[in-house]
């Protein structure tokens, strides 16, 4: 109910405002919850969240047809699937490696998979999925059905090799594919203009003759509008697009991450806090008299105590059987049995 | 050794050290690699080298493996001698064509006109719930590939010797560093502060024996002191061979010990199919066949991935009751 994709087709009336504060409130609140798992040692390998980032999600995912439409992203993946309405107790499950989650605790947080909403993962090695996004595209087109994939990928990942060899094959047989960077300014602790040759990253859409754009991340409402515009040219006229989004990473790299003093300064976080898309939205819902300050302060805490709920009941089922490791390995043979 | 002459160093210092002094005596050298010169590298292997040595030989690469491979044979060519970083292991299969078809191949196709003096290194290695793409051993991929030296230390002793080497030697290695073991406190040892290294393709006998021949490298050394403990009580004497080189492998060290104990089992972290545990059980039945009481046994890893829930983890990964009953089986013949 919470999380599920929002009926966006009005979104300035107050309902839609309240249901979207709600669902990027929420999914702050998991994000910080899921920290709190890696840092009590119950998640492993490693997990990254999108603290900062939420109106980017919220902006583009509900403008999507839910369930039709193609997702794919890199690993900093939960925010993705909480909004195309993922079972939020199955992605904690999955985080937490039990067989309740997602694919059964064998994917963990970086690998996020759930194709009946049409996520598509999660995806660990940068840069490694941004094809497979293509090739999502490729699949829609050749069954004439008019999907668009939204193909997602860090500023850092921008920069691998496949990136620029996915653009080049989605133009050329213009795949109705999005190309979203997210643009949070940094690649772990290298900043853009360390790692960029031409800061502007939209612009590596230019050599292959795709449209392209730079636009705002930290405005919910303008997202929206940018991603209905670009969803629909894309479904209608069946090319790519690649957008730069500028947004900024509030937390480290990811929840392991202890160094951020090594790349920036304190006062740098301060100044992109004040951009917080939650922030501006809850601003507009009291400005427009929606809800008061109080009430929006009571819907935090319901969401904690909803959030606590959700984690508890996927902290409840026990860890998986040592047998598992010998399943899904192959489709039709099991490997041999060990010592 | 007195305090003058050696400090107590940690794994990971062992290896920053080597690689600060390597680009101290030789101008030529550079560094390339993620993360390495603001943040240090992502588990701080290079910290400080940025600001001793600049931007100019510590450079900050772009997420693109492959590209980070290539500057390296490129600058090589140059005369450059190069150390490329990859963040993990893992990733190092993206840039895998261009360590098999140039990285190894170049010295032979230009009939040795060029050298390769490239050092690949990377954090490596499973038992710390890093998941799939953050757990693996690869080193296969490379012994298979004629051209490239593999090399993986255990102690923090070697190393440093065994990178100075790698840094010094004219041809590609690549070279497995055990992330596991980069702080652990229990193997801070004292390694001397004047120059040393340790030449590639000499094994290290890390504990002696007579009864069984335990082969291993990396991580699974400390598995093995620990089964040969265990078998110590039992009334078993067990010989420890670190082989610490893959490539080149001292096959002299492995087939003496077999001579003495005719009982061999081989150890590793890497897939069971066609893993180097698998090469070296081939070479002793190839060279030591008729020293042998009992088949040579391997224990590996299962041919699964490497799942991160810590009882998953050590159900698929060599652990010391694993190996202790290959051991006890191979005893009992
Ligand atoms: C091929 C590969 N190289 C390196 C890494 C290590 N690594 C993980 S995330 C990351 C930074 C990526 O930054 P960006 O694409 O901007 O995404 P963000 O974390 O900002 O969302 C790096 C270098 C990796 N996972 N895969
Ligand atoms: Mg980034």
């Amino acid at each position: 109910m919470l999380v599920t994709p929002i009926d966006i087709s009005n979104p300035e009336s107050p309902d839609t405002l309240l249901h979207l504060y709600k669902q990027m409130l929420y999914t702050r609140i998991y994000e910080e919850k899921c920290n709190q798992i890696y840092r009590s040692g119950k998640a492993g390998g490693y997990l990254h969240v999108y603290i900062g980032m939420e109106a980017l999600s919220s902006g583009w995912i509900n403008a999507l047809k839910v369930g039709w439409d193609y997702v794919i992203t890199a690993y900093r993946d939960h925010a993705h699937a909480l909004a195309l309405g993922s079972d939020p107790v199955k992605i904690f499950s999955e985080i937490m490696g039990r067989s309740t989650g997602l694919s059964r605790g064998k994917g963990g947080s970086m690998h996020l998979y759930d194709p009946q909403k049409g996520l598509y993962g999660g995806w660990g090695i940068v840069g490694g999925h941004v094809p497979l996004g293509a090739g999502l595209a490729l699949g829609a087109k050749y069954k004439k059905e008019d999907r668009v994939v939204l193909n997602f990928l860090g500023d850092g990942a921008s920069n691998a090799g496949v990136v620029f060899e996915s653009l080049n094959m989605a133009k050329l047989w213009n795949l109705p594919c999005i190309f979203i960077i997210e643009n949070n300014e940094f690649a772990m602790g290298t900043r853009l203009e360390y790692h960029a040759s031409d800061t502007e990253l939209h612009k590596r859409g230019m050599p292959f003759g795709m449209k392209h754009e730079r636009l705002d991340g930290m405005d919910v409402l303008q997202t929206i509008k940018d991603a209905k515009r670009i969803i629909n040219h894309v479904r209608e006229y069946q090319e790519p697009y690649l957008v730069e989004i500028m947004c900024y990473r509030y937390a480290g790299h990811g929840a392991a991450d202890n160094d951020q003093a090594l790349y920036r300064t304190k006062d740098e976080l301060y100044k992109a806090k004040e951009r917080d898309p939650l922030t501006k939205l809850a601003n507009l819902i009291i400005e427009k008299n929606i809800a008061t300050p109080q009430q929006l302060e009571t819907m935090q805490e319901e969401l904690e105590e909803v959030v606590e709920e959700q984690y508890a009941e996927a902290d409840a089922a026990p860890a998986p059987e040592a047998e598992e490791v010998y399943h899904h390995i192959y489709t039709d043979m099991e490997v041999e049995r060990g010592h | 050794m007195g305090a003058a002459e050696s400090i107590k160093t940690n794994y990971l210092n062992a290896l920053k050290e080597a690689i600060d002094e390597e680009m101290y005596s030789d101008q030529e050298m550079i560094c390339l690699g993620e993360d390495i010169g603001n943040l240090g590298g992502a588990f701080g292997v290079t910290e400080g080298l940025l600001d001793k040595y600049g931007s100019d030989r510590v450079q900050d690469m772009p997420i693109a493996e492959e590209c980070i491979v290539g500057a390296a044979v490129g600058a090589a060519l140059t005369g450059r001698r190069v150390m490329a970083e990859m963040q993990f292991i893992d990733f190092i299969s993206c840039g895998f064509d261009q360590i098999v078809n140039n990285l190894a191949t170049f010295h032979y196709r230009t009939a040795g006109e060029v050298a390769m003096p490239v050092v690949i290194r990377g954090p490596a290695g499973g038992y710390g719930g890093g998941a799939l793409y953050h757990s693996q051993m690869n080193e296969g991929w490379f012994c298979h590939s004629p051209g490239l030296k593999v090399v993986c230390p255990s102690t923090p002793y070697d190393a440093k010797g065994l990178l100075k080497s790698a840094l010094r030697d004219p041809n590609p290695v690549i070279f497995y560093e055990i992330k596991e073991l980069y702080r652990k406190k229990s193997l801070e040892e004292f390694i001397p502060v004047e120059d040393y290294i340790i030449p590639l393709g000499k094994a290290s006998i890390r504990r002696e024996g007579e009864d069984l021949t335990l082969v291993t490298y990396g991580q699974n050394v400390y598995h093995c002191l620990e089964v040969a403990d265990k078998l110590e009580q039992e009334g078993y004497s067990v010989e420890v061979i670190d082989i610490r080189t893959l490539v080149p492998l001292d096959e002299q060290t492995i087939n003496n010990s077999i001579k003495k104990t005719s009982r061999v089992v081989t150890v590793n972290e890497a897939p069971r199919t066609c893993g180097f545990a698998g090469e070296m059980l081939a070479r002793v039945c190839e060279n030591a066949f008729e020293y042998l009481d009992a088949p040579p046994a391997r224990c590996t890893r299962l041919d699964t991935p490497v799942p991160w829930v810590k009882p998953l983890e050590s159900f698929v990964l060599p652990t010391v009751d694993k190996i202790f009953n290959v051991c006890i089986r191979t005893l009992k013949y």
